[in-house]
């Protein structure tokens, strides 16, 4: 389903050059449970972001459902992000101005979904994260364990092809984390397809298939062995 | 995204910040409160002054001769300008300021010397007796039509007919009493007392007519007449600057010219107020992209596309000028109602300056909106969603 050929991206600050991503190839089929590892400033996120659409390569070719998105222009890409993707952030990344109701209703109303279905799936979603009680909360009365199931379902509510996690964990203690990783598992075996980044080997353990990524290269890419 | 929900958004966005969103209306607020009032009151005295001039009749033209002794108008010339075509009557007048007495009252007053034919030309009739009639000029009686503020400054009532009074000394029976017309800009229309022409030249001690009120059939010949007159008099006098003549139409286009320029102009400088209260909108649309970048970001990697942000943006700049627009019409209904007040101007706020009011507003905020939304709108949503 995501298939990357000899892709790179280098980021130019004056004189320098930074290489975040070095002709990385890379396929992922749908169901698929990755996880990303790699030391700081390797290039995960840059990759996930790119993965995402929400950044573009510098080099190389991207192919989504074996459609060459290299060439996507502004607006289709953000029609790509709201049907395809998912997103779920370190930071979680709500609107604090919003309710969680509201922040999950979002990614519907830029599919132009109407109110009432809109409504009804929100909720569905976040009864789905166990936040049944909390769905007219906004995230700063919210824990960040809480937070992050909002973001989760924010993230599932358009029923995308692929959830992109980056570090979903990392703002969370242990008790939250291995929550939300439960979360993720229990997608994963609903068909869900899933690319996880994180630092922590305990969290990659939850995935089937481990990419480890040096100095924006590929180092490794090997199955994980089930728990 | 639906146009509702992109309303919905803006209100509850401003409505978040409800200080600083009035604030920065109050700019728009005091422009459109401050181009309310201006236009009412300039549109308010605009339509008094010609309601005023119009109630003289537009159908009016006065001949003033203005050279020297030798420049006057014969009997034999008044019927030359009566049998023009076109014309319907006309009223020599002579006209001074008197004392007029009554018991131990006196007041000063104008007196206006004339012919019958007045009271068609100049649109001024009696509520109460008769008007003067060719026989008091041909007798040369001593009778007056007293204007209502006369008649309540003398008598303190009205019903005054039959009763004598005194002008500079010589004793005259009042006839009639004259229709209430208000005050207009030449003063009272009510002071005043009207004589028979030859009587009047008795009492004045001049026999030399110089002002002429002449009606015309319809409004639509008056211009045709007026150079007719001219023609006629400058040939007579040899001269065209020994006379003046001109009319009702000419006078009010004069003053409409005036008090429009007038009002364009205030209305400009409140303009301006409203220019100033969009570049206050445009400044802290561009604060609050800064801020909410991160929003941006987020809203873009679920999926806002960049009209999707641009209208949001857009919507919210003209939602909070157009509310600044909707308080200053309130404010400016309160403003017209105590100003036209306390200065006596009648004057109305037109739903066509309510329309403009809003409608302006609503374009100040989408055109100071587009450059702070078209930034957000264009903002990169990786480096949106770094921001911190
Ligand atoms: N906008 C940018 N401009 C310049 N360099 C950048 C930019 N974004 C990322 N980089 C560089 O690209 C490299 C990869 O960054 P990236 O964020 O992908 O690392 P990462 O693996 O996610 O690290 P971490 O684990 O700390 O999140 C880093 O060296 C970083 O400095
Ligand atoms: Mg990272």
């Amino acid at each position: 389903m995501i298939r990357l050929e000899n892709l790179s991206k280098i980021y130019k600050m004056g004189d320098n050059k930074v290489v975040a991503l070095n002709n990385i190839s890379l396929s992922i089929n749908k169901g698929e449970f990755v996880a990303i590892m790699g030391p700081s400033g390797s290039g995960k996120s840059t990759l996930m972001n790119i993965i995402g659409c929400l950044d573009v390569a510098t080099e190389g070719k991207y192919y989504l459902d074996g459609r060459d998105i290299t060439s996507y222009n502004q607006n289709q890409l953000a029609e790509v992000r709201n049907k395809k993707f998912g997103f779920v952030f370190q930071g979680f990344n709500l609107l604090p101005k919003l309710t969680a109701l509201e922040n999950v209703e979002l990614p519907l109303i830029y599919a132009g979904v109407g109110a009432k279905k809109r409504r009804e799936e929100a909720i569905r979603t976040l009864e789905m994260m166990g936040l049944k009680e909390r769905i007219h909360h906004r995230p700063s009365e919210l824990s960040g364990g809480q937070q992050q199931r909002v973001a989760i379902a924010r993230a599932l509510v358009n029923h995308p092809s692929v959830i992109l996690a980056d570090e979903p964990t990392g703002n969370l203690d242990s008790k939250s984390g291995m929550e939300i990783m439960q979360i993720f598992k229990e997608l994963h075996s609903r068909g869900n397809t899933i690319i996880l980044i994180t630092h922590d080997i305990n969290v990659a353990r939850y995935a089937r298939r481990l990419i480890t990524i040096r100095d924006g290269q590929i180092v490794s890419d090997e199955e994980v062995e089930m728990q | 995204m639906k146009f509702t929900q992109a309303i919905k958004m803006a209100f509850s966005s401003i409505l978040s910040n409800k200080m600083r969103s009035f604030l920065t209306m109050l700019g728009v607020i005091i422009g459109v409160t401050a181009v309310i009032t201006l236009i009412a009151l300039g549109q308010g005295s605009t339509q008094r002054v010609s309601s005023q001039i119009e109630s003289l009749g537009t159908n009016l033209i006065i001949i003033n001769i203005t050279g020297g002794r030798n420049r006057s108008v014969t009997q034999e010339d008044l019927e030359r300008i009566k049998s023009m075509p076109g014309v319907s009557e006309i009223a020599p007048v002579l006209s001074g300021g008197v004392t007029v007495k009554a018991g131990n009252k006196n007041t000063n007053t104008s007196l206006e010397a004339t012919t019958p034919g007045y009271q068609e030309v100049r649109n001024t009739h009696v509520q109460l007796g008769r008007f003067l009639l060719q026989n008091d000029l041909d007798m040369r009686f001593r009778v007056a039509v007293i204007g209502v503020d006369v008649a309540d400054e003398l008598f303190g009532r009205r019903d005054v007919v039959g009763e004598k009074i005194s002008i500079n000394g010589v004793e005259f029976s009042i006839v009639g009493i004259l229709e209430e017309k208000g005050s207009s800009i030449a003063g009272s229309d009510d002071n005043r007392v009207i004589i028979p022409l030859t009587t009047g030249q008795r009492l004045l001690r001049n026999t030399e007519v110089r002002t002429f009120y002449l009606s015309t059939q319809s409004p639509d010949v008056v211009n045709q007449v007026v150079a007719e007159i001219q023609r006629f008099l400058t040939r007579k006098f040899n001269d065209e600057n020994s006379f003046r003549v001109f009319n009702q139409t000419q006078l009010l286009s004069t003053i409409n010219e005036a008090t429009t320029t007038l009002t364009m102009m205030l209305s400009g400088i409140a303009g301006i107020s409203l220019l100033v209260g969009g570049i206050g909108i445009m400044n802290i649309m561009l604060v609050s992209v800064t801020e909410r970048t991160r929003e941006i970001g987020i809203r873009k990697a679920i999926g806002a596309k960049r009209r999707d942000i641009l209208i949001q943006f857009l919507i919210e700049s003209a939602v909070l000028s157009g509310l600044g627009g909707v308080l200053g019409i309130m404010l400016g209904f309160v403003g017209v109602s105590f100003l036209s007040r306390i200065l006596n101007i009648p004057a109305a706020i037109s739903a066509e300056v309510v329309l403009l009011a809003t409608g302006f507003s609503v374009g100040v905020g989408v055109i100071f909106g587009l450059y702070p939304a078209s930034k957000a709108a264009s903002l990169n949503p990786i480096d949106a969603l770094r921001y911190e």
